[in-house]
């Protein structure tokens, strides 16, 4: 979708402020978000991202990260029939009426060591299929104008731009929003650079391009186009 | 944190946010889905445990051991395994090389993707509307914000992190230290060099 999230090349937030010495959490509660989103055996319908891009953009840009994160956990639940806003309302009035109400604590150190473990552990993204990638490292490419209402990976600075591809990355899952009841098989992903000149015009910089992974549907040859 | 810290321009005020939190926790934990002990563990790994440490262990390792940086470009993610370093956020990590012709550096325009096994948590900066907006535009204006002045023989290539590929930096090793060993080298490599935001010093405080 074409959301407030989709920043790249935006004008108007200024400088990029840096803190130094700065906490991994800035406040105890970011992190009890970051570990509940990260170990919740619940998965988010339509994905956490959606529901951060899905938000008013207001709201978005008034957010701070892990308020963001807490937004998506918290609405996932509610779709996913976990619980309901009614309860969650209900124990914020409890803490919030009496402060001194515990949360509730429960341990299962083997289950905490099995949740650790898979945390350490990764699955690559990269899918065996039967197929073949349409583009070579090198082949001019030129990205398609597309303006998909739902998730995508495709932001908008780079779409009808024209850049080489230079790495390929083999079959990965399609991450865009599908209609439901649509399975896509995975796409050959490509890291595509782009000269900056293609991208920003007279306002480019000296000397830099800009690389971004494409899916291959995201792609056509350039040869098509040019008559 | 929109990469600033003025807390008055949030949706909900810390203590909402605090209030939503132990809220959510209380209920998750009587639900069964969660236990205390498992988010007492996370929030301490990824306070203590993982970090740009990491990171900077697979930098002086490569700046050794010439076999071993072969390996790291060539698959990143398994090579960083060898080190014990892998996990969410990193299932396919990518190397990208600095050399005298080419600096790289890495945003996440979209969201704030990062290669946690390596890096841990990013920092607000690599979260802040005004990095994921400005880098791909103008990245030697923002690198010289961060004190680094590149030359215009140097190619600067960003790289916007959209897909499941995680990407870190290969700073260049920097001149005076020949002399120093692979432990030695480790605590000059900073986190911003891995993300492309500095370079490496030989001096470092």
């Amino acid at each position: 979708m074409n959301g407030i999230h989709d920043m790249g090349g935006m004008h108007g937030f200024g400088a990029v402020e840096r803190e130094a010495d700065e906490p991994v959490f800035h406040r105890g509660w970011e992190g009890r978000v970051f570990a509940m989103r990260v170990v919740t055996p619940v998965p988010i319908p339509g994905g956490a991202r959606n529901n951060i891009e899905t938000m008013d953009p207001l709201h978005y840009l008034r957010s701070s990260y892990y308020e963001k994160w807490l937004h998506a956990r918290v609405k996932g639940l509610i779709d996913s029939g976990v619980l309901t806003a009614e309860e969650l309302q209900a124990r914020e009035a409890l803490y919030r009426d009496r402060p001194d109400t515990p949360v509730p604590r429960r341990s299962d150190p083997e289950r905490a060591q099995a949740v650790l473990a898979n945390l350490r552990t990764h699955r690559s993204p990269r899918r065996a299929v039967d197929a073949m990638p349409q583009f070579d490292l090198g082949d001019p490419v030129r990205v398609r104008n597309l303006h998909p209402p739902g998730h995508t990976r495709l932001p908008r600075y780079v779409r009808g731009k024209r850049g080489e591809v230079v790495r390929f990355y083999g079959f990965q899952d399609v991450q865009d929003a599908q209609p439901p009841g649509v399975a896509v098989e995975p796409q050959a992903v490509y890291a595509v650079r782009f000269a900056a000149s293609e991208l920003w015009g007279d306002a480019a910089e000296a000397n830099s391009t800009v690389c971004i992974d494409m899916w291959e549907s995201y792609l056509e040859p350039l040869e098509e186009l040019s008559e | 944190m929109s990469g600033t810290h003025h807390h008055d321009a949030h949706a909900g005020s810390d203590a909402d946010m605090a209030l939503r939190t132990r809220a959510l926790e209380s209920l998750l934990v009587e639900k069964g889905l969660i236990t205390t002990d498992v988010i007492d563990a996370v929030v301490h790994t990824y306070e203590q445990d993982i970090g740009p440490l990491n990171g900077a262990k697979v930098v002086a390792r490569a700046w050794v051991d010439a076999a071993y940086r072969q390996r790291l470009l060539a698959d990143g993610t398994a090579a960083v395994a060898e080190l014990g370093f892998s996990g969410a956020q990193g299932a396919d990590i990518v190397i990208l090389e600095n050399t005298a012709s080419v600096h790289n550096v890495v945003v996440c325009t979209l969201c704030s993707c990062y290669p946690w096994p390596v890096l841990g948590l990013p920092p607000a900066w690599y979260k802040s509307y005004a990095y994921r907006s400005r880098l791909v535009r103008e990245p030697r204006t923002v690198l010289r914000e961060f004190g680094l002045d590149l030359p215009e023989s140097i190619e600067v290539r960003v790289w916007d992190s959209n897909s499941d590929i995680r990407y870190m930096v290969l700073p260049e090793r920097p001149a005076g230290t020949e002399h120093l060993r692979e432990d030695e080298l480790v605590p000059l490599v900073t986190r911003d060099a891995m993300i492309g935001t500095a370079l490496v010093s030989a001096n470092r405080a």
